[in-house]
């Protein structure tokens, strides 16, 4: 049953990624497909997607603009058989460009940036399409091992259509000298890693302003595909 | 035509709650998705549903973030979009587990009808850090006929209990309580799709 792209995830249990050793389950998961196939996710309208979702640069401002490099991050959603996704919730979070994140618990003895938040969301257009505006995030350290860090990375929340195509990512930077050193990274396929890296688009930046990205996103196609 | 290879998936992490269950905790930021399932005119007997979500010690995990998507009372999923303010049944709901001390979730929904002959239940995404992939599930409720339910039939018979949640009252309150374990003699039963 498991054909080749279901490789390319991660497995549960990645014991250099300590969190998983406890947390993933350790039977077998049960196949299910044939009562699930018909099951699809909410849809969004635009009434849920504030002015500013899709510009972290500008939907935390308090006096200022945040710190960082400023680039500009798009690409297009979708299925395993090039279809494009529409109308598709994408969720978004990450660090701040010293590698803060806002979060209550964080303990990273970095500057929190006054002027970002650091979350946002968008609805991809008629042809599958996001983009969004934000700082660089940067590198943060975290306990799983000594001195390890994070490459810098954004994290993705995707809706879905059908509910099989729910999918929580991460999309890292080309180059990253961390990508050796990250089980997080280390625990997809090697074949399939490539994946993750956003590819830095020149003819996307926008001059005196940002730099651009893109970073394409495949969600799990195998239901509801009439020539497969 | 070749397919494209998915995207792979990774941890939601710790640090989600301030994009995806802000209001829930506090920040400074607005949601689209939270732990009432309800519209604002949404008829029907409220429930709640209650539980936590634990590791391979037994320990109550405060950063995991759960989704449930059910059909409303009538047995049918909502197809409109949801919108900024909605007054039918949503059926679909968000919860992070760090908002309070006890690391438990509360969901405020009403209790599907059937859907294709299948018994009562709420489907659930379960994402957390240390979880490299999301896991699906199912709940179920313990006062429903779950005898000729087919999903439940195909499974381990035992291993169904651990996906019936057990109703009570609190203070007049119908609630059901859904625990989740990670591992061990209780370990949920968890889907591949
Ligand atoms: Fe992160």
């Amino acid at each position: 049953m498991e054909d080749k792209d279901f490789d390319v995830h991660p497995p549960h249990l990645y014991p250099a990624y300590k969190s998983t050793i406890l947390r993933s389950p350790t039977k077998p998961l049960m196949l299910v497909k044939e009562f699930l196939e018909d099951v699809s996710l909410p849809v969004f309208g635009e009434s849920v997607i504030g002015k500013l979702d899709n510009d972290l640069t500008k939907n935390a401002r308090k006096n200022g603009q945040p710190i960082g490099e400023r680039i500009k991050v798009s690409g297009i959603v979708t299925d395993e058989y090039r279809r494009p996704m529409p109308n598709t919730l994408i969720e978004i979070w990450q660090a701040n460009a010293a590698g803060r994140y806002i979060h209550k618990e964080e303990i990273h003895d970095a500057p929190l940036d006054p002027n970002f938040l650091g979350g946002g969301r968008m609805l991809t257009d008629r042809a599958g399409r996001y983009t969004f505006y934000t700082v660089k995030p940067g590198a943060y350290p975290w306990g799983n091992h000594f001195n390890a860090w994070r490459p810098n990375h954004i994290h993705f929340s995707v809706m879905g259509h059908q509910f099989e195509q729910r999918l929580v990512t991460q999309m890292y930077f080309p180059g990253d000298p961390l990508f050796d050193f990250d089980p997080i990274f280390q625990s997809v396929p090697k074949h399939a890693r490539e994946l993750l890296i956003a590819k830095f688009k020149m003819e996307w930046t926008e001059p005196e302003f940002a730099l651009a990205y893109e970073f394409n996103i495949v969600l799990n196609g195998k239901s509801k595909t009439p020539f497969e | 035509m070749e397919k494209l290879r998915q995207t792979p998936s990774q941890t939601v992490g710790p640090f989600f709650a301030y994009s995806l269950t802000a209001e829930q905790y506090g920040y400074d930021y607005n949601s689209i998705v939270k732990g009432s399932l309800l519209g604002d005119k949404t008829k029907g007997e409220q429930i709640s549903i209650t539980g936590s979500i634990y590791d391979g010690n037994g320990d109550a995990i405060s950063d995991a973030m759960i989704e449930l998507w059910q059909a409303d009372e009538l047995g049918k999923y909502r197809i409109a979009p949801i919108q900024s303010r909605n007054n039918d049944f949503l059926g679909f709901g968000r919860l992070g587990t760090g908002a309070k001390p006890d690391h438990g979730f509360r969901f405020t929904t009403v209790k599907p009808g059937l859907v294709n002959g299948q018994a009562p239940h709420i489907n659930v995404i379960l994402f957390m850090r240390g979880s490299l992939r999301h896991l699906y599930s199912r709940l179920y409720f313990s006062d429903e006929n779950n005898a000729k339910d087919p999903l439940l039939l195909s499974m381990d018979a035992t291993r169904r209990q651990t996906l019936i949640s057990q109703r009570m009252e609190v203070n007049k309150n119908i609630e059901y309580q859904f625990n989740i374990h990670m591992q061990g003699k209780k370990e949920t039963v968890f889907f591949n799709l």
